[in-house]
């Protein structure tokens, strides 16, 4: 039961204001078991996708510069050049 | 200002040393200004270990250094800070190894505020009433900010305190730096430079939030985060804006504009940290909710199952019920039988037995009886009766016999009857010659015919 979700949530707030709403669903306990077990499975994959979303950056400490071209783009950033 | 006459080498006695020119200085200053009230802004105030105060008194122009000892700076009623306009009263003094001159300060007065500080509460009115540091213009601070722009300088105290505590974060962040100058003339436009870019870039990079400060100092310092560029660039940026300048006790426009003030650079690092943290126990809290949430649902579901199940039984237990149900109520129905039969029976004895009681035989034997004892008793009654009737007879026999005709007959009387009628006749009108009469006699009758009637009778 993969939830392939109508409409797939790609913006974290979004994910996040689902969740809610499925907890809050879920925690008022008057679901058919069967909606339950969907909106659990929807759920869980929510939390899974925001677990991405919060892992899925890069570490990373960059400065941003201008190029001669006017572009901007970073570049690691020396912590050391005090 | 009045001072001895000008030096000159070729008249004076002798030429000096520094030393005893400073001491000379000295003497002159001291002499001059033994006690002197000056008006000026308190500025680069720092106390050392030893408890006093140095500072510095200036003017647009000028400047003097200033000292107040521990025992005269403890006992002010208010607390001396950079930027301050004070009166000062004290003496100068000239410390001799530097050539150094300043004011000993004794007294310290609060005077109005400083040029800085109108300025700051000038440009402070002037954007609340534009309403800048309204809480409906900030922005909502971001659930997830992983993505941080950073504007400070690149070798400052800042940049240093808000990388050691990312370093600390157990989730990943990518930080940004917009090196800017953060002191002098130059570091306002440029900060309000690198804000407008993160607002410009703000799609490319998908900056959640900026961060914008710098580390302690004194209020020329900090200067450039009460720009008015400065906080025109906080308020048009799209992307939240965390003000951290300075130490806890620094207010500056900046802090005001911005959507979220930190209290220090490191603590605006340390909510970024938070907020992840936050972000990823909330998770964990939902995932732990929905699953006992669903737990308990289906445990429930189970329970109304299982007394369901227990409600829904085999019908050949019913069946057997059914038997033992049937079986029950045919002992019942039999005793229940029996009973009322006995009952029948024993009312039916009781009935017989009235039954016997009132059978006509004996009622006819008794009848028989009692006929008997009327009858004897009739017939005793009867005979008594004839006895006392026989006895009444004989005595009204003899009585009638007393009163008899045939007495009287026997005294010559007797009875005429016309026959065959046998009418006595008592009166001679009644019979007709040639009818047949019968006379009674005392003995005996005598037959004769009438001859002769007559009304009269022998009278005479």
């Amino acid at each position: 039961m993969t939830a392939r979700k109508k409409k797939k949530i790609e913006k974290f707030e979004d994910a996040m204001k689902r969740l809610e709403e499925i907890v809050e669903k879920l925690e008022k306990g008057d679901l058919p078991l069967e909606d339950a077990m969907k909106a659990f499975g929807e759920g869980v994959e929510l939390v899974r996708f925001c677990h991405e979303k919060l892992e899925e950056a890069e570490k990373k400490v960059q400065t941003l510069v201008q190029a001669e071209d006017g572009s901007w783009h970073t570049k690691p950033l020396d912590t050391q050049d005090e | 200002m009045p001072v001895t006459a000008p030096f000159d080498p070729l008249t004076s006695p002798a030429v000096l040393t520094v030393s005893q020119l400073n001491a000379r200085i000295k003497g002159l200053l001291e002499a001059q200004f033994p006690y002197v009230w000056v008006r000026g802004e308190i500025s680069n105030l720092r106390i050392p270990a030893s408890g006093h105060a140095y500072f510095t008194l200036k003017d647009e122009r000028s400047q003097i250094r200033a000292v107040m000892f521990r025992s005269q700076f403890g006992r002010l009623k208010f607390r001396p800070e950079d930027g301050m306009a004070v009166l000062c009263q004290g003496r100068l003094t000239v410390y001799e190894p530097r050539g150094d001159y300043q004011i000993i300060a004794d007294i310290l007065e609060p005077e109005g505020l400083g040029a800085l500080q109108k300025a700051f509460e000038q440009l402070k009115e002037k954007l609340y009433k534009e309403g800048l540091f309204d809480a409906e213009r900030k922005l909502p601070l971001p659930v997830r900010p992983q993505r941080v722009a950073v504007i400070t300088s690149a070798t400052g105290a800042a940049i240093r305190d808000i990388l050691k505590v990312f370093q600390r974060c157990p989730f990943p962040l990518t930080v940004t730096l917009l090196p800017v100058r953060v002191q002098g003339a130059e570091a306002a436009p440029e900060i309000a430079r690198a804000l407008r870019t993160v607002n410009d870039l703000r799609h490319d990079f998908a900056w959640d939030v900026v961060i914008v400060g710098r580390g302690g100092g004194s209020l020329e310092d900090l200067w450039p985060f009460n720009e008015e560029a400065v906080a025109r660039a906080i308020a048009d940026c799209a992307v939240p804006v965390i003000s951290a300048v300075g130490h806890e006790i620094d207010l500056t426009i900046s802090d005001l504009v911005a959507d979220w003030r930190a209290p220090t650079p490191t603590a605006g690092a340390q909510w970024v940290v938070s907020r992840l943290e936050d972000l990823e126990r909330h998770l964990t809290d939902r995932i732990q909710r929905m699953r006992a949430a669903l737990l308990s649902l289906v445990e429930s579901r189970r329970n109304h199952v299982r007394r369901l199940e227990a409600r829904l039984r085999d019908p050949r237990r019913r069946l057997i019920d059914w038997r033992l149900a049937v079986d029950d109520r045919l002992e019942r129905l039999t005793r229940a039988m029996g009973n009322r039969l006995h009952l029948c029976r024993i009312r039916m004895d009781h009935a017989r037995q009235d039954l016997e009681r009132l059978h006509p035989a004996r009622r006819i034997a008794e009848l028989r009886l009692r006929l008997e004892t009327l009858s004897r008793q009739l017939l005793q009654l009867h005979q008594r009766d004839l006895r006392e009737r026989r006895l009444h007879l004989q005595k009204a026999a003899a009585q009638l016999e007393s009163l008899s005709p045939l007495a009287v007959l026997k005294r010559g009387y007797s009875i005429t009857c016309k026959l065959p009628e046998k009418t006595v006749i008592t009166d001679a009108s009644r019979v007709h010659p040639g009818d047949t009469l019968r006379i009674l006699l005392a003995r005996g009758e005598v037959t004769a015919e009438v001859v002769e009637t007559r009304e009269e009778g022998l009278k005479d």
